[in-house]
């Protein structure tokens, strides 16, 4: 069986390449048919209720929280917070921790290559006096050694993508987070990119805090988790109150449940759990290895096919054992979305634009960038496709 | 599809010939897409309600520069109220609005873009030019 074939979605439509991965993934049958499977069989509201249909879709929703445990290595289920995708989780932590802890004469040290999500929540608390610090890189992606100086023992938090969306860059988190340590800041990891494509286990990478969004790894839209090293995560203020999230409630005051109920107000989102449970089991099953064997030979065989081509320019990481799977480039003289409405009328969809990523894309002295994402359904095959198309878009521009 | 990209829109697109600095502007609005990166900035010169002179400035995609072009070769030249009633047609244009055959040819050029109505994505490319002559004439 082709890795395509598991996707129905390619199946309808097999005039369409997609390489918008990064932005977010196709659905594979199994997740699919499973969340029909919840509607027709078990849907009833988690955590309330007696009946059956309410246990069943407990046991559902906390069977997630559990498969999302050993999925990154947490050691409790409590760690694990359901939100909607990495930005709410990010959210959650500038609003429910950092704006009630910082301090104004502290910092906070992002990257550079931070995805408007990872800045703006943060940016938001502005307002509280403490300092935004950046660490920069060079064009291929690498923070120099001097640029980690600005994490010092004022640093309140540190946060960083494991890989960046707008460049590719696999991150040197150890070194980041060595530093983090040494100083006793707080390690956030925003790992969206790298779910799915790569062993992402928050003991090894030695995080505190780690987002991701459950629909860049082939489970649905709208289900996300924030990771929380207990300790810590028990110190975390609601977000979000209502439904669920208490314990008693006066006409004046409030206690709250215990985590992870303390942070997920509201009825859950059951089917986007169950739909994120089967792409896990979806990614177990092909294995991850498999997967990076996959997506490491394309994104090596759609650069060097690039690199070769004088009117494409190639931004980020040079040495490929440092880049995820995707390739940002530009065609010299023709901007972006021309690129891609053309590369589209070709049935090849890719993302064009500033990949939320706009701080990254002034540094880097660029507008906008055209951006290829690869998944493990992809093939040789589909990159010459490509290439064929850009080929056309010369022919608009250039002839 | 490749139809939006004519020999027109092209050409607009490559000749610049509306692209450049005015002197002295006494009206400069600065147009933005912010999620494709068009940023144009139309600058106009004003006299006794008639655009005596007009140009752009800033770094877009084809369609966004070529309609701006397009736009400013219309315009240059004529009345405030001309100006006005061919921002309207065209708005209406590409929110695929009906519009009579009389009206449709008073856009000359500007037709190129027609097809935009059916393309969603670009539609905000499109009318980047005609948003900022709009602010102008407020």
């Amino acid at each position: 069986m082709l890795y395509r074939d598991y996707f129905p979605l390619l199946k309808h439509h097999p005039e369409i390449i997609y390489l918008d991965n990064a932005a977010t993934s196709q659905k594979p049958e199994s997740v699919i048919n499973e969340i029909v499977h919840y509607y027709e069989e078990h849907n009833g509201s988690p955590h309330r209720g007696a009946h059956i249909l309410s246990v069943r879709s407990t046991e559902i929703y906390e069977r997630g929280r559990d498969a999302v445990r050993d999925f990154i290595h947490a050691n409790r289920s409590e760690e694990i917070i359901f939100t909607r995708n990495a930005t709410e989780s990010l959210n959650l932590i500038a609003y429910g921790y950092v704006m009630h802890e910082i301090k104004s004469h502290q910092n906070i040290v992002l990257s550079i290559t931070n995805h408007h999500s990872n800045i703006l929540p943060f940016q938001q608390l502005k307002h509280l006096g403490f300092e935004l610090r950046y660490l920069y890189c060079d064009e291929t992606g690498q923070f120099l050694d001097s640029e980690l100086d600005k994490i010092d023992e004022n640093t309140f938090l540190v946060s960083l993508p494991i890989i960046s969306n707008g460049i590719g860059v696999i991150h040197d988190v150890k070194s980041v987070f060595d530093k983090a340590d040494a100083v006793g800041a707080i390690k956030l990891l925003d790992a969206a990119q790298g779910v799915g494509h790569m062993e992402v286990d928050v003991q090894a990478l030695n995080a505190d805090l780690l987002v991701f969004s459950g629909h860049k790894m082939f489970g649905p839209q709208g289900i996300g988790v924030l990771y929380g090293r207990y300790e810590l995560l028990d110190t975390f203020h609601p977000f979000l109150t209502g439904g669920d999230m208490i314990e008693y409630v006066t006409e004046q005051t409030s206690s709250f449940a215990p985590l992870p109920e303390r942070l997920e107000a509201g009825t859950q989102n059951v089917e986007g759990v169950l739909g994120l449970t089967k792409a896990i089991e979806f990614i177990e099953e092909i294995g991850l290895k498999n997967i990076h064997a996959v997506e490491a030979e394309l994104t090596t065989y759609a650069y060097e096919k690039m690199k070769s081509d004088d009117a494409i320019e190639i931004y980020g990481p040079t040495e490929l054992n440092h880049r995820g799977a995707l390739i940002t480039f530009n065609l010299k003289e023709v901007h972006p979305h021309d690129v891609a409405s053309i590369l589209d009328s070709h049935h090849i969809a890719i993302r064009a634009g500033h990949h939320c990523c706009q701080p990254l894309m002034h540094h880097l002295n660029l507008q906008s960038t055209c951006r290829v994402s690869f998944s493990v359904f992809n093939t040789r095959d589909d990159i010459d496709k490509l290439y064929n198309a850009i080929n056309e878009v010369k022919k608009v521009f250039y002839e | 599809m490749n139809s939006i990209y004519s020999e027109l829109i092209l050409e607009h697109n490559k000749s610049k010939h509306n692209k450049r600095e005015l002197d002295h502007p006494d009206h400069v609005e600065r147009g933005h897409n912010p999620n494709c990166g068009d940023d144009l900035t139309l600058q106009l010169i004003v006299k006794d309600n008639i655009i005596v002179d007009a140009g752009y400035i800033g770094s877009g995609c084809a369609i966004s520069q070529a309609s701006m072009s397009i736009m400013i070769d219309m315009v240059k030249g004529e009345t405030v109220a001309f100006a006005k009633e061919k921002a309207d047609i065209f708005f209406r244009m590409i929110r695929g609005e009906s519009l009579t055959e009389e009206e449709l040819e008073s856009l000359e050029d500007a037709i190129a873009f027609e097809s935009l109505n059916r393309m969603p994505a670009r539609a905000k490319c499109g009318t980047l030019g005609w948003h900022c002559l709009e602010e102008s004439l407020k």
